[in-house]
């Protein structure tokens, strides 16, 4: 799904990180990375648990402050004002039990100096859309916890950010509401807001991703497009199912059964294209026929393993 | 606005609303209102002269043989009886209450012998006022003048006054009212600093529980939040104060028009005015003390634990206050004076008994608001550090690691 047609993302820059270290009682947890988010893009921000993800995150919205590099958002250094222009969702996240939606919506917002009546007017019109307006003066307390997470998300966005970093958004959420975040995501990226997205989860970056940042212990392993790196990573394999005879195709090295499908093995000179017209020529009928390309997991895999 | 000030409005609000603070608050004035009628009514029933209808009747056994006059004392009859046989089947038929022998040894010796069919702990003061002018009297019958005789029975009655420096007579105050002020001013000040304080650690230590601390944070610094909260609460905890010195000043006035015991009654200026100083400055110096711990803990249940390691601290003045208003100028008072924790308490409580001289409140005032800027400054980098971590609380060498990285 992340094809090229998908990527909008101007050539500005919306976050602008260098050469950032940051150690804990001696342990680095983020060394040496570098990378930027370009306007208008879904960027995302890959690794296992406890590869640095949320201390990357953290550093960007200055909760912590990095050893040493450079850290510029809306290209300015850091200061108190930026974090207006910002919405976070943090990994470990929640909200006030003992007081009500419009409540909460009130006191976040004006936390990031945010007009009080627009916030008002945004907030029924998010509670609206999402069918909660009648909710607005009940307690947190009181609500489900797929309302509480959806409420979660509201508070991320009331206050119209130009940049939105979600820390693991989908953890935790039930698959009605992964949907319905998702569909929230591709409205904000519609109206060219940049987001970026830090999960673990490989299958999330590559349904909704247009570039990636991998790291692994704390450094950077993988970085750019992400349709690029996956035709980077590419097996020199294509997935082929049918009916008929396709041995003797020049170029085809080797095959392995995977039961309902074949996948084909070619050398170093021969294109998908080329098989595939050498299939047509000998009449066999073809199901589908795909390039393989390896999931952002195998890719993962293999980075991690090659560097160790 | 400052985004302090909007968590302090947020936080004061949100403080203000709760149950537990406003029956606190209120708990106060209607206790002293209650307090002031009760009084009033005992007062009102308890006749002006003790006059029973009937006379209290002692009787006495006196192998001496001097008592035999002015057995009419303060109401009661002394009723002389032969032998103790007599007087005591007189006690069990409840013709008495008791009885006196007077040893035939008595003018030797002093010693006197009450049998009396209840248990008494003590010989109760009036009783023995009666004794005594009884003995006295027949002692001195025949010795001298009866007006000599009335002042062996009374020999002072004191008029205390004090001397200014200028040589001016001032009367004392009613001791009691003067001493129950600044004591109650004390407890006043010690349950509201820690109320607060309580208030701030339980609200940090929830934000960090509820993990609507990082949310937070992606709006205001942890020095913006800390300061928020230090602001609001105190301004909650400052109100709480007011309305109870308003309501102890209201409240003693009627108390004092109307009860005997609290003539005088008045709160001065200059005690509200230093019991907010005092307020400030330890609530300033606990809250942030606080906040730093409820930021450690992994649940408020655990902040509070550790959090009492600090209001022991504070009630050390209290344990000891027999102690500081009976010996204000105590070197355990003074030194209590100038330690930060115990401060604000052990002055309320020397005040109750005497005035302090300046330079003992400006030296405690100073290291007081010197301890809160430390404190602030430690507190800060802790809680920064602290409000972050899930999960396990930090060993002390962590904590003493994050005051120095930070």
């Amino acid at each position: 799904m992340c094809g090229k047609e998908r990527i909008v993302a101007s050539d500005r820059k919306t976050v602008e990180v260098s050469r950032v270290y940051k150690s804990f009682g001696g342990t680095t947890v983020v060394k040496d990375i570098s990378f930027e988010v370009r306007a208008g893009e879904i960027f995302g921000l890959v690794g296992p648990n406890g590869a640095g993800k949320t201390t990357t995150i953290r550093m960007l919205m200055d909760i912590i402050k990095a050893d040493s590099g450079e850290v510029k958002i809306l290209s300015e250094v850091l200061h108190e004002s930026t974090k207006n222009r910002i919405g976070y969702l943090p990994e470990e996240r929640g909200l006030y039990r003992k007081i009500t939606i419009s409540e909460t919506l009130d006191y976040l917002s004006a936390l990031k100096g945010f007009d009080r009546g627009l916030a008002r007017e945004r907030g029924r019109e998010l509670l609206q859309r999402l069918g909660m307006l009648q909710h607005q003066r009940k307690k947190i307390d009181e609500l489900s916890k797929g309302m509480g997470q959806i409420i979660q998300f509201l508070v991320t966005v009331i206050h119209d950010p130009d940049l939105v970093i979600l820390d693991e958004p989908f953890a935790s959420l039930d698959p009605v509401n992964v949907k319905l975040i998702k569909e929230l995501i591709f409205e904000l990226k519609g109206r060219g807001k940049t987001i970026i997205l830090s999960t673990h989860m490989m299958n999330e970056v590559e349904e909704l991703c247009d570039r990636i940042l991998m790291i692994d212990r704390g450094q950077a392993v993988l970085y750019g497009n992400l349709a690029e790196i996956k035709s980077r990573y590419r097996n020199n394999s294509v997935l082929f199912e049918g009916e008929g005879n396709w041995n003797g195709i020049e170029g085809v090295v080797g095959s392995k059964d995977h039961g309902k499908y074949t996948e084909l093995f070619l050398d170093g000179h021969t294109t998908p294209q080329e098989v595939l017209a050498a299939l047509m020529r000998k009449g066999v009928r073809i199901d589908r026929f795909e390039v393989s390309t390896p999931s952002l997991n195998e890719i993962f895999i293999q980075v991690v393993e090659g560097e160790r | 606005m400052n985004k302090s000030l909007i968590i302090a409005k947020h936080e004061f609000v949100v403080t203000v609303k709760r149950m537990g603070f406003i029956i606190l608050t209120l708990s106060f004035p209607v206790l002293g209102l209650g307090g002031v009628w009760v009084s009033q009514l005992i007062q009102g029933r308890q006749p002006t002269l003790p006059a029973p209808a009937v006379a209290t009747k002692f009787g006495y056994v006196d192998e001496t043989g001097k008592f035999n006059d002015y057995r009419n004392q303060l109401g009661a009859v002394f009723v002389p009886y032969q032998s103790e046989d007599e007087a005591k089947r007189a006690v069990l038929d409840r013709q008495i209450d008791k009885y006196f022998l007077i040893p035939s040894d008595y003018l030797a010796t002093g010693g006197i012998i009450q049998y009396s069919a209840e248990r008494e702990l003590e010989v109760p003061e009036l009783t023995q006022k009666r004794l005594s002018n009884f003995l006295l009297s027949n002692l001195l019958a025949n010795e001298t003048s009866p007006q000599i005789i009335e002042r062996a029975k009374t020999p002072f009655l004191i008029t205390s006054l004090t001397l200014g420096e200028t040589g001016q007579v001032t009367e004392n105050p009613n001791p009691f009212a003067s001493f129950i002020v600044p004591y109650f001013f004390g407890i006043l000040l010690a349950i509201s600093i820690f109320t607060s304080a309580g208030f701030l650690l339980q609200g940090v230590a929830e934000e960090k529980e509820n993990r609507v601390m990082e949310i937070l944070l992606s709006s205001v610094s942890a020095r913006q939040l800390l300061t928020g909260k230090v602001l609001g609460l105190g301004s909650a905890g400052l109100l709480q104060l007011l309305i109870w010195a308003t309501s102890a000043r209201v409240v003693g006035q009627m108390a004092s028009i109307s009860l005997d015991f609290a003539k005088g009654l008045n709160i001065s200026t200059s005690i509200v005015v230093l019991g907010v100083v005092y307020f400030l400055l330890g609530y300033l110096l606990f809250g942030v003390l606080m906040a730093a711990i409820g930021s450690l803990g992994a649940s408020a249940r655990e902040s509070q634990q550790l959090a009492s390691i600090f209001s022991i601290t504070a009630v050390v003045p209290l344990m000891l206050s027999a102690l500081i208003i009976e010996n204000p100028n105590h070197i355990v008072a003074r030194v209590l004076t100038i330690i930060p924790f115990t401060a604000p308490i052990t002055v309320m409580e020397r005040l109750a008994a005497t005035d302090i001289a300046p330079w003992e409140l400006i030296v405690s005032v100073t290291v007081l608001a010197a301890s809160v800027v430390g404190a602030m400054i430690l507190a800060g980098k802790v809680f920064r550090m602290g409000i972050l971590m899930y999960g396990k609380r930090p060993s002390l060498r962590e904590i003493i690691r994050y005051i120095r990285e930070a």
